[in-house]
């Protein structure tokens, strides 16, 4: 059976640096994330929030304690498990970081031809189909310097979300963005997060972003300080 | 191409797609290859020419076994032989006939321009032992200071060649004898001389009259039917008493000229290095393009990590860039190099061509070099750290 948590995290500690600068950045870390719900992470720069998001995204070693994403430990996981579990998860950055030489569309097959076995019409039509859901038809051919900030980042969460990720992991994914065009991609992550049943991780120092949250964590100083859950 | 490497890759041709978003880079990377493709082009051309050219005197006769002094690397150098080991040698059951061979240079005044004939003395009434363009006009030398002239030689006019005939022939002066052509044959100017000349031994002997018909350059051997080779030659070295004369088949005396003239001597090494240069401009430029082209999208490589995309894909996106590189470059390489080829072969009149086989391992060299560069160059993707993108 499967958990209807999709994440656990007990008692994570991590440092970084070794020797006299080693420091420490989480401090027993507790969090769940219950499968389709919408979770932010707020908290002051430094807190720990990217960490958190790195680790859970299993772009760094769990050095203490433990993690079980989509029944899976991460501590002790090889690499190879590592990239095999990544292919499950949606990834938004800060920055668009999509690839200048591809068009739209092929920077959203890119999220999708990870998994073996698509053929490339069916990466085609699912890429063209996503960049219609992100509002962006009339912009398939183009390539990222040709479009604005926000249709970038809208590319990048299409391209996030055309694999079918079980997990979708933002890192302030809005704060490049002007006011109008966050609130857009907001609430397309909301959207679709809800429509495909998808749980949600994101990073914000974005108030207006609260509202839609179904549970609010706030990191300090590497510690959990708050949990509120709404709704 | 997009189509072809999406195809052959099973993915989107992402190098192919990087490689020509920027045209001018791509434009100066195929340039360098091509560029290095050339060098190797005409480095090669040169040393086959050489090697055609060193091998084309063993054209002009026939024979079995060749015995040479101990220090005569090629047909035109080294001591002489004496005559007395070819009767020695002719004492071996399987040994049929043998001829002493002479050889020197003959300076022909040629007014504007002096050429120098690497003339060969033979025996006018043995046939057997000369190449079969020449063995019919073989007859010819029997009337004494007759020759039969190469009608490739350098500094002779295409159409005063094709004028020699039995009935026109052309007499000229060299060593201070006149000398009468009276056939041609197609020899072909080497990096040695100008041209060839086949005269008799008796010719030869009053051009030089400081040389002795006991004393030949070297001495040629025909076996019986079903003889084999390497068995007479064993049996010629215990036979012969001068353990300083080389006693090879005519086949491998052929060939250790060829390695001789390629590995020991300073023209053969120089090109032989050219080619190497060639490879190493090759590979430097390749892998500097394809280096700076993953340390200029080391973000773009992280996050398709990020996406979950391993080691291999990586692998296979810098080697398609080495293939288009490769393949790409290799083209005008190609062109360019037949064209200065063909220049040169006209101006020098060596054996300069493009040739198949050539082509063939220049391009697969091409490749190979490219993919090894390629993977060199990967190595600077262990940088692209996806947990450096939040
Ligand atoms: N690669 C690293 N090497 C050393 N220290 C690091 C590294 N990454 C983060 N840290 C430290 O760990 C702590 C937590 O950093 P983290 O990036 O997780 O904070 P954050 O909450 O994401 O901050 P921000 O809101 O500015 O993005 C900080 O003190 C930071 O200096
Ligand atoms: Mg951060």
């Amino acid at each position: 059976m499967e958990h209807e948590n999709i994440l656990e995290a007990k008692g994570l500690n991590h440092w970084f640096g070794t020797g006299d600068v080693k420091k420490q950045a989480l401090f027993d870390v507790n969090l769940t994330l219950k499968r389709g719900s919408f979770t932010v992470l707020m908290g002051p720069s430094g807190s720990g929030k990217t960490t958190v998001l790195t680790l859970i995204g299993c772009l760094r070693s769990v050095q203490d304690g433990s993690v079980c994403l989509l029944d899976r430990e991460l501590n002790g996981a090889s690499e190879a498990e590592l990239v095999a579990l990544r292919r499950r998860l949606g990834f938004i950055f800060q920055a668009h970081n999509l690839h200048e030489s591809l068009t739209a569309t092929q920077n959203v097959i890119m999220g999708l031809q990870v998994h073996r076995g698509v053929s490339d019409a069916d990466a085609q039509r699912a890429a063209t189909h996503a960049l219609g859901l992100v509002g962006l038809s009339d912009r398939v051919g183009y390539l990222p310097g040709n479009l604005s900030g926000g249709q970038k980042q809208r590319v990048a969460v299409a391209r996030a979300l055309v694999g079918n990720p079980a997990l979708l992991l933002a890192d302030e994914p809005t704060a490049a963005l002007d006011k109008e065009s966050a609130a857009e991609v907001v609430d397309l992550l909301k959207r679709m997060g809800a429509a495909r049943g998808m749980t949600t991780l994101l990073v914000t120092h974005d108030n207006r972003i609260l509202d839609r949250a179904d549970r609010i964590l706030t990191l300090e100083d590497g510690r959990i300080v708050t949990m509120e859950d709404r709704g | 191409m997009s189509r072809l490497l999406q195809a052959l890759f099973g993915r989107l041709p992402i190098g192919w797609l990087q490689l020509t978003h920027n045209r001018t880079r791509f434009a100066a990377a195929l340039a360098g290859v091509a560029f290095a493709n050339v060098l190797v082009f005409v480095q090669l051309g040169i040393m086959n020419s050489m090697g055609a050219a060193t091998l084309r005197p063993y054209d002009f006769f026939q024979a079995d076994i060749m015995i040479s002094a101990g220090d005569a690397n090629s047909l035109s150098d080294g001591g002489n032989v004496a005559r007395q080991w070819l009767l020695q040698a002719m004492a071996d059951p399987d040994v049929v006939d043998g001829m002493g061979l002479f050889m020197a240079n003959v300076p022909w005044d040629r007014g504007e321009k002096d050429i120098s004939l690497s003339t060969f003395g033979v025996d006018p009434v043995k046939p057997g032992f000369i190449g079969v363009q020449i063995a019919d006009d073989l007859p010819l030398l029997q009337v004494q200071d007759a020759a039969i002239l190469d009608r490739l030689a350098r500094g002779l006019a295409k159409d005063e060649a094709a004028a020699i005939r039995p009935q026109t022939p052309l007499a000229f002066e060299a060593q201070s004898r006149t000398l009468v052509a009276y056939a041609t044959f197609a020899g072909g100017g080497g990096f040695g001389g100008d041209g060839y000349m086949l005269v008799s031994d008796q010719t030869f002997l009053s051009l030089f009259p400081a040389r002795s018909s006991a004393a030949p350059d070297h001495i040629l051997l025909t076996l019986g039917r079903g003889a084999d080779v390497d068995t007479v030659v064993a049996r010629l070295r215990s036979l012969i008493s001068d353990p300083s004369l080389r006693i090879r088949s005519y086949a491998d005396a052929a060939q250790d000229d060829l390695k001789y003239q390629q590995t020991r001597r300073p023209t053969g090494i120089i090109f032989g290095f050219g080619v190497l240069i060639g490879v190493l401009v090759g590979l430097v430029i390749v892998y500097q393009v394809l280096s700076t082209d993953v340390a200029d999208h080391l973000r773009e490589y992280a996050t398709f990590k990020a996406m979950g995309y391993g080691p291999r894909f990586f692998l296979s996106v810098v080697f398609e860039e080495a293939l288009v590189l490769g393949v790409m470059g290799f083209i005008p390489g190609l062109i360019v190099g037949t064209a200065i080829l063909t220049l040169m072969g006209k101006i020098t009149t060596l054996p300069l061509a493009m040739s198949f086989s050539m082509a063939v391992s220049v391009f697969i060299g091409t490749v190979v070099f490219s993919a090894i560069s390629g993977a060199i160059a990967t190595r600077r993707l262990a940088a692209a750290d996806p947990a450096d993108l939040f």
